[in-house]
């Protein structure tokens, strides 16, 4: 499987890298209307052709792809660290303090988080950039997705707390933050490691349904989530296979980061 | 003149719809997207509901979805008084309900008591409530039945389109119906059948009783993709409206089925936030009461691009409130306000307004940014609003697009008021300008732009107040088209709503039907049901 991985590394590394240099591979801006070709065949000028408002649908995916490998991973970066502060604390401290704690993540978990999302999308400003309120939903994300990973991070933390190693550590002097950075945060790396790569193709599951549902990233600004809302419509997709282009690109993505993972990271 | 008057009969009658004769027999089907609510005509609110009155309610008059003119009905003439405030029917003798029980005066008499009954609380009654007092119904004869109100009602016939005749007397209650259908079977979420019924008083050219089609089936049905692949594979018969991605697909597959009838009654258009209370800057609300400022926002909007890119084609630059399709009530004086940006920028300079670096400013050096909300999941708006943000960038204008799940947008738009502009649209099925006394008077509800005034706080809506009120207590229809013209005008003028679009109303019958003359008004291809009936071959089969 070590050949997987390292296509899954190759094509994550082709795609950021084209999507990272956007302004200089895309033939036009991801705004610009070109309102004499709506919904336009692949050709030279537009090589997977326009989209019903005539913007380049290949400068999109890439603009698209770039909004959402950037902004996901920062999400699950928050998501995790918050996973890992409140989850590994519970862990670590365990007694009344895990119990509560885990109540609560438990609480969090069964809260409905679409309409959560929902509601809190239509609490915000009005009057935000569109790359703003990208930024608000995928910091909302991240701040909404640690619940899961905490109660993984903090069963391996109180696995922990009770191994032979900590005991020897404790019986030999080690105790609190010492222990803590010294002795459980490094062990608990891999298992953190996998939770942020886990969560980035969550996160960009969870844009595209908002962006589905029309409340992902607003326009002009394009993401995975606008460019497959395009599929819904039968009468294109019948007629126009080229829609399925950031379908794919999504799909191999979200598998790719999938594959980073080594067999013993990924969870049973 | 004489010359003239045949050339303007002969080219009336070639302009409409000859009643053909129809081959008798089949079973016509289209799908209802939800089940009806109700079966009770006097309770209808939804879609599917309305769709079974139609097809199975007897009216006394009809209004006529071509000509948009009153045509009898039950009654076969009616006299409304001088002072508006009665109308009287004579009722075509002989009539009966699909259960064999006789239709009488008393039964319309029975029919207006449910209607104006506070207890049922019928939406369709709420038209009919001209001021306090109550609705008194008399019953002279079998055939005669006179109707008076406690005020005024302006176009009074053409409410009745909606009112279904229900028996007083049959023990199938609402069930015993005068129109072409009844309805046989009703499997919830499956189906509802109609069938022919056998008392149906309308008969054709050649004496042969109506309707033509011995059944009709409708199937539940939600999911339109669903609907348009059984309407190309000939299991159902017609789609009444649909979108125009749907209509280009049937039209390239079927190029006969594809009906496109014209421009509809029904608008998109956005409105500034105009409430003194809303929780925005007090500048932006300067803004937004500016008729110049209103005004450049819609020179600087391409609304042929909006109707040619959004709609694909399928729609017509908006004019004002009443739209081309209201053949009597559009204001034929009025035409769309053009894609002129110089003189966009020429309003905006009268009121303080300078282009630097490309941004739009205020006298006080505000950058010109506003937002404009919308529900989501709707693509057309989501297009026009993408649309508008590249023209109003062309004066420097910075537009932020905020789709809203829809009780948010409500909420917003009706309680709180917090927002600087909206896009919406309108559904509209209802000719006579009363049903816009909602929308025009200050004090209204709906009145979007700044509701429930308690005075009107500009002089053109106390005008537009003013005209509104006159035209609903006039009853001579010239008189009062004189009034709504004006008021048209005023709207165009001052431009509280933006009108962007009218869409077309696209449809999409298979040839097998024969008879068909799809209308701008609702229902656009059964308007004319007991008319409509199919080829021989497809009769034969069912």
């Amino acid at each position: 499987m070590k050949w997987l991985r390292a296509a899954a590394i190759g094509f994550l590394l082709i795609v950021a890298g084209a999507s990272l240099g956007a302004n200089f591979v895309a033939p036009a801006g991801y705004a610009h209307q070109f309102r004499e070709e709506p919904d336009a065949e692949p050709s030279r000028q537009h090589l997977l052709g326009t989209d019903d408002l005539g913007r380049d649908r290949f400068s999109r995916v890439l603009y698209g792809t770039r909004v959402s490998l950037l902004l996901a991973p920062a999400a699950a970066f928050l998501s995790t660290l918050l996973a890992l502060l409140i989850g590994g604390a519970a862990g670590f401290v365990g007694g009344r303090f895990e119990r509560v704690v885990m109540a609560a993540t438990d609480l969090f978990l069964s809260l409905p988080w679409l309409f959560l999302l929902l509601t809190v999308r239509a609490l915000l400003p009005l009057n935000v950039s569109a790359i703003t309120s990208v930024g608000i939903t995928f910091a909302l994300l991240g701040c909404l997705g640690w619940a899961g990973a905490a109660r993984v991070i903090c069963a391996d933390a109180r696995g922990m707390r009770q191994a032979d190693f900590v005991l020897l550590a404790r019986a030999s002097g080690t105790t609190g933050t010492r222990l803590l950075l010294r002795q459980l945060v490094p062990n608990l790396w891999p298992i953190v490691l996998a939770q942020f790569w886990i969560s980035i193709p969550v996160f960009i599951l969870t844009e595209a349904n908002l962006g589905m549902l029309g409340l992902g990233v607003t326009e002009p600004l394009p993401s995975w989530g606008s460019l497959l809302r395009e599929l819904q419509s039968y009468p294109a997709i019948s007629s126009q296979p080229w829609l399925f282009v950031p379908l794919i690109v999504f799909v191999v993505v979200v598998g790719s980061f999938h594959f980073l993972l080594r067999t013993e990271e990924l969870p049973a | 003149m004489k010359k003239h008057l045949l050339l303007c009969v002969l080219l009336l009658t070639a302009s409409l719809p000859h009643q053909a004769v129809g081959q008798t027999g089949g079973e016509l089907r289209f799908v209802l997207h939800a089940d009806p609510k109700t079966f009770n005509p006097l309770l209808v609110e939804d879609d599917p509901a309305e769709t079974v009155r139609y097809l199975t309610g007897g009216v006394l008059i009809r209004v006529n979805r071509l000509t948009q003119e009153a045509t009898p009905e039950l009654a076969t003439h009616w006299k409304i008084s001088k002072d508006g405030t009665a109308i009287t029917f004579d009722l075509r003798p002989g009539v009966r309900f699909s259960d064999g029980t006789p239709f009488s005066s008393d039964d319309v008499a029975y029919t207006i008591k449910q209607l104006m009954d506070p207890a049922m609380h019928s939406p369709t009654g709420d038209a009919f409530r001209s001021g306090e007092g109550q609705v008194q119904v008399k019953t002279p004869t079998a055939d005669r039945v006179e109707i008076s109100f406690p005020a005024p009602i302006a176009g009074l016939e053409k409410l009745f389109d909606q009112v279904a005749m229900m028996s007083a007397k049959s023990p199938q209650k609402e069930m015993a119906v005068l129109g072409p259908y009844y309805v046989a079977e009703n499997k919830a979420g499956s189906y509802l059948l109609l069938k022919r019924d056998p008392y149906y008083w309308k008969h054709d050219a050649a004496g042969r009783q109506l309707p033509y089609v011995d059944s009709v089936r409708l199937d539940i049905l939600q999911n339109q993709d669903t609907e348009i692949l059984r309407l190309l594979r000939g299991e159902i018969h017609f789609v009444n409206s649909l979108n125009p991605e749907y209509f280009d697909k049937v039209a390239s597959e079927n190029p006969g089925m594809a009906k496109d009838a014209g421009v509809s009654l029904d608008s998109e258009q956005m409105w500034f936030n105009q409430v003194a209370k809303a929780p925005i800057p007090e500048y932006k609300k300067q803004w937004f009461r500016s008729t110049n400022f209103r005004r450049a926002i819609s020179e600087s909007i391409n609304r042929q691009d909006l109707a040619r890119v959004a709609f694909r084609g399928y729609a017509h630059p908006a004019i004002g409130p009443v739209s081309p399709a209201n053949k009597f009530w559009f204001n034929a004086q009025l035409q769309a306000h053009p894609f002129d940006q110089k003189s966009a920028m020429h309003r905006l300079n009268q009121d303080g307004f300078q282009l630097k670096d490309g941004t739009l400013r205020d006298r006080e050096n505000h950058e010109v940014e506003f937002s404009i909300i919308t529900n989501a999941g709707n693509k057309y708006r989501e297009r026009m609003a993408a649309m508008m943000q590249q023209d109003l960038a062309g004066i420097g204008i910075k537009l932020n697009v905020v789709p809203l799940d829809f009780p948010s947008l409500i909420q917003r738009i009706t309680q709180n008021f917090n927002y600087e502009a909206c896009l919406l649209g309108l559904l509209n099925n209802d000719l006579d300008p009363n049903s816009q006394m909602n929308v025009w008077l200050s004090s209204a509800e709906n009145h979007q732009w700044n509701p429930s005034q308690k005075t009107p706080e500009t002089a053109w809506e106390a005008q537009i107040d003013k005209l509104m009120r006159e035209q609903a207590s006039t009853l001579d229809e010239n008189q009062r088209k004189k009034y709504y013209d004006q008021v048209q005008q005023i709207a165009w003028d001052e431009e509280p709503f933006i009108y962007l679009v009218n869409r077309d109303a696209l449809t999409a019958v298979s040839p097998t039907v024969q008879n068909v003359h799809p209308a701008v008004l609702r229902p656009q291809v059964y308007w004319n049901i007991e008319q409509l009936s199919l080829a021989q071959q497809v009769a034969e089969k069912h």
